[in-house]
């Protein structure tokens, strides 16, 4: 009997052998990425990942660096001739992947495109909408008009891929799924599209900008957080998007890996309820509806601001992944106010704030925030509340998946309410995010406070409306200083994105936080 | 017979049809996919128009007939974020799944019953309780802990097989399958382990327990008197009879391996339909989740008619009039 169960380990020990011959390894390089692609077809749905996989085929004509600036990508220059016509010129010599020459006439289709697709549930036509009229004047110029004078148009244009039109003509989504019109200019071509699992590039011999470093990518969707970092432990993958936040110090001790991180563009913020009617989550201390809504306060909500430790918030709660905020926009954002202080912890201040606004025994406050979209979110909800309960407001805590959380935000059932906002320009975030919310002009679209402020539009109109960036920049700063100085949100932090990979590799962080194999190089 | 047939499949759509009814609500009542997908940059107006183009502007009785009006003509839904019918995304995802499943099974059954039969004959060894007590651990820890323990050791730590993911995939019979290559084996055999690990125990149980009441009864008795030989005995007598609890308990453990796939196919990275719906739920991807769930509930409804079936085969003395199932 022994005997036999020793040949039985023996038999089974030798499959575990041949199971664990690992494979060669292919010159490629492979990605963990956080987020499902959805669509190959990059007008289908603006979301994130979606959008990072399309830059890897697809380019658009004015492009982002890496620090959140606008610069050339298939447009080589771009100028307002006018208050209401812009002009870009197209780099010459730009080729599709089957050969074929971009011409303006790509240009014409691809910015029709998206207003044409039918089905999509998050459209691109946010970027097309300003153009009026457009034509051609050669094969190589292109001429768009706006109703109004607009300074955001070439950052509109950063958002729009530029697809074949002699491909995707008559190409429906399912198409470019298959793979059969993907046809782009980016520096990758298409190769493999597993939904779901991955998606397999290889690289675009004749790109016209830096050639990528590697002749394969493959990209690894890998949606749960262990996971993910599990496959980049055991070597499955080369790279991973989004580290985990606690196992961020693992990461940094271990010699065979490391780690690229960046200040991202999101800003963290807190949306506080600034509507006349009395507030559904503010109450006494005895849970009766206040007769008023003291959030509409201008002190309530700077004691709110005043009570947080933002230093203290950002090394413990966040465990260093972001820094203090002061704006609605990143440092080094288009807009971003670098005059703005970040608010210092004061809490005894908060307290005479408080006291002087008519609430010296604070009131109750439920907090409201998500739990599964920003860097530790429900932990910084509590620390918010223990924050508040510290000057007198007693506030209390309840989190939800994003999913739930959003739709009851934009109906305006919450008091104080955490959003995160990444934008590449102050002036954009403004109008959304602060703007006094009209159906109208598609103002304030996530202005769940319902800040109104004459001023700040009409700055923020002046921005948009400026076609000269210098000018355009100052007007976006003075309505930034003005609509946070009224505490329009209370700002948290800025989010640091982080990038683990392994040793011998390295990666051009984004503050846009998306993560494209062509910036990824051997050290 | 055919009565019988006739009346559970009845049944079966009666049960269908208050499923979807259910899911059709349940799924409504949280939250709007419109607002988790529009672009952030998309103003009220461009908002509105997605959520009329989708008829979620709609009252819910007036979207619920309009979705059983096609799902009778065979349409049960476009999903929102990958723009292709549902059916068709979650049977991209069934073999995958089914692979998983399968395997799985197979695992449970061939480790399962020899050692629950060990156990059952030699219930007071150092074996046999061994065995107990490992299928006790089996149960009772959480699929997803085990399955990063084995992640841990085997990937990471060792770095024998693969973390997750499915391998590269062999065409059979037009199914896309990953056990006919090493390398696809490799991927295959944590996750398949993992979602194995409940039912092994389970398995060993019901053999322990059904081999110690056969050996107990007449007919092994007699045939020990007859003079067969113990393997005989054991190997026909013996596992015949304890087969039919094990092959009901099996059918009815397969569709909730299929449906709790779910926590395996997360932790390994499986791109199965759990991870699908997993990923759906995420997003609001109704549709989606709608297909799912119905798929999931027919799939119970025909497993448990299987079932009956191969348990009549298996003992005489289940009759399928009706009037006693």
């Amino acid at each position: 009997m022994k005997r036999r169960a020793v040949t039985a380990l023996a038999a089974l020990l030798m499959l575990a052998a041949i199971l664990a011959a690992a494979p060669a390894r292919a010159a490629e390089l492979r990605i963990g990425l956080a987020a499902d692609v959805s669509s190959l077809d990059p007008h289908y749905l603006n979301i994130a990942p979606n959008i990072a996989l399309s830059t890897h085929l697809f380019d658009t004509l004015v492009a982002v660096s890496p620090d959140g600036q606008l610069v050339p990508g298939l447009a080589i220059s771009w100028r307002a001739v006018d208050a209401t016509t812009w002009e870009l010129k197209l780099r010459p010599g730009v080729k599709f992947h089957d050969g074929s020459e971009l011409t303006a006439d790509d240009v014409l289709f691809s910015l029709d495109r998206p207003a044409a697709l039918v089905g999509s549930p998050g459209p691109f036509t946010s970027y097309t909408r300003q153009i009026v009229a457009k034509d051609a004047p050669d094969r190589h110029t292109v001429r768009l008009k706006t109703a109004k004078a607009y300074g955001p148009l070439p950052l509109d244009l950063s958002s729009i891929f530029i697809v074949s039109k002699r491909a995707a003509q008559y190409a429906s989504t399912a198409d470019f799924n298959s793979g059969k019109v993907a046809i782009g200019s980016g520096p990758y071509r298409f190769a493999r599209f597993l939904r779901g699992d991955r998606i397999e590039l290889v690289r675009n011999e004749h790109y016209w900008g830096d050639k990528p470093a590697w002749d394969k990518v493959s990209l690894r969707i890998l949606t749960s957080n262990a996971p993910r970092l599990a496959a980049l432990l055991a070597g499955d993958v080369d790279a991973i998007e989004g580290v985990p936040a606690a196992h961020i110090e693992r990461i940094k001790a271990d010699p065979k890996f490391r780690l690229e991180q960046k200040v991202s563009w999101r800003t963290i913020f807190w949306h506080l309820d600034q509507s006349a009617r009395p507030s559904p989550f503010v109450t006494d201390k005895a849970g009766k509806q206040l007769p008023e809504n003291p959030l509409r306060d201008m002190r309530v909500r700077r004691a709110i601001s005043m009570a947080i430790d933002r230093k203290a918030l950002t090394s413990r709660t966040m465990e260093g992944l972001a820094v203090p905020a002061s704006n609605l926009v990143a440092p080094g954002i288009f807009g971003h106010n670098p005059a703005l202080p970040v608010e210092k912890y004061d809490p005894d201040g908060a307290r005479k704030l408080l006291a002087e606004a008519g609430y010296p025994d604070g009131f109750a406050l439920i907090l409201h925030g998500t739990n599964d979209r920003y860097i530790n979110d429900a932990a910084v909800v509590q620390t918010t509340a223990q924050y508040l309960n510290r000057v007198g407001i007693r506030a209390q805590v309840q989190t939800m998946p994003l999913s739930i959380y959003f739709g009851r935000a934009r109906k305006g059932e919450f008091s104080a309410a955490l959003l995160g906002w990444g934008s590449l320009a102050g002036d954009f975030a403004l109008r959304t995010v602060v703007g006094t919310p009209n159906p109208q002009t598609g103002w304030g679209s996530w202005n769940w406070g319902k800040y109104s402020n004459g001023m700040v539009d009409a700055l923020v109109r002046s921005a948009l409306s400026s076609v000269a960036p210098a000018e355009r920049e100052n007007a976006a700063r003075q309505a930034a200083a003005l609509a946070l100085g009224e505490y329009a949100i209370v700002p948290l932090h800025h989010q640091v994105a982080t990038w683990a990979m392994r040793k011998g590799l390295q990666y051009t962080a984004r503050t846009d936080e998306f993560t494209f194999a062509h910036l990824f190089h051997p050290q | 017979m055919p009565a019988f047939l006739l009346r559970r499949l009845l049944q079966s759509a009666v049960v269908l049809l208050a499923m979807s009814l259910l899911v059709f609500a349940g799924v409504h009542a949280i939250g709007n996919p419109v607002d988790v997908l529009i672009s952030p940059d998309a103003s009220q107006a461009e908002r509105a128009r997605v959520i009329a183009s989708f008829g979620l502007d709609q009252p819910l009785w007036r979207q619920y007939l309009l979705f059983l009006k096609n799902a009778v003509q065979g349409d049960i839904g476009t999903s929102y974020i990958y723009a292709t019918p549902a059916l068709g995304l979650i049977l991209e995802r069934l073999p995958a799944t089914l692979e998983l499943a399968l395997a799985a099974i197979f695992i449970a059954v061939a480790f399962g019953i020899p050692l629950g039969l060990w156990a059952g004959l030699r219930p007071d060894g150092v074996i046999g309780r061994t065995i107990m007590a490992a299928s006790i651990l089996g149960v009772s820890l959480p699929t997803f802990w085990v399955g990063l323990m084995l992640i841990m050791l085997f990937a990471v730590q060792l770095g024998w097989l693969p973390a997750g993911g499915r391998g590269p995939t062999t065409l059979l019979l037009g199914v896309p399958v990953s056990f006919l290559s090493i390398e696809g084996l490799r991927h295959l055999l944590l996750p398949a382990v993992n979602l194995a690990l409940v039912n092994v125990a389970l398995v060993i149980r019901l053999a322990r327990a059904g081999t110690l009441d056969a050996m107990r009864q007449d007919y092994v008795k007699f045939a020990r008197a007859k003079g067969l030989s113990a393997g005989r005995i054991v190997g026909v007598h013996v596992l015949k009879n304890i087969l039919v609890p094990i092959v009901t308990v099996v059918a009815l453990q397969f569709g909730a391996v299929i449906a709790f796939s779910i926590v395996t196919e997360t932790v390994f990275a499986w791109p199965g339909m759990g991870k699908l719906i997993i990923d759906s739920i995420r997003v609001l991807d109704r549709p989606v989740i709608v297909a799912y769930m119905m798929l999931v509930a027919a799939l119970f409804v025909a497993i448990n008619l299987a079932a009956d079936l191969v348990y009549s085969a298996l003992d005489p003395r289940v009759r399928l009039t009706g009037e006693d199932t």
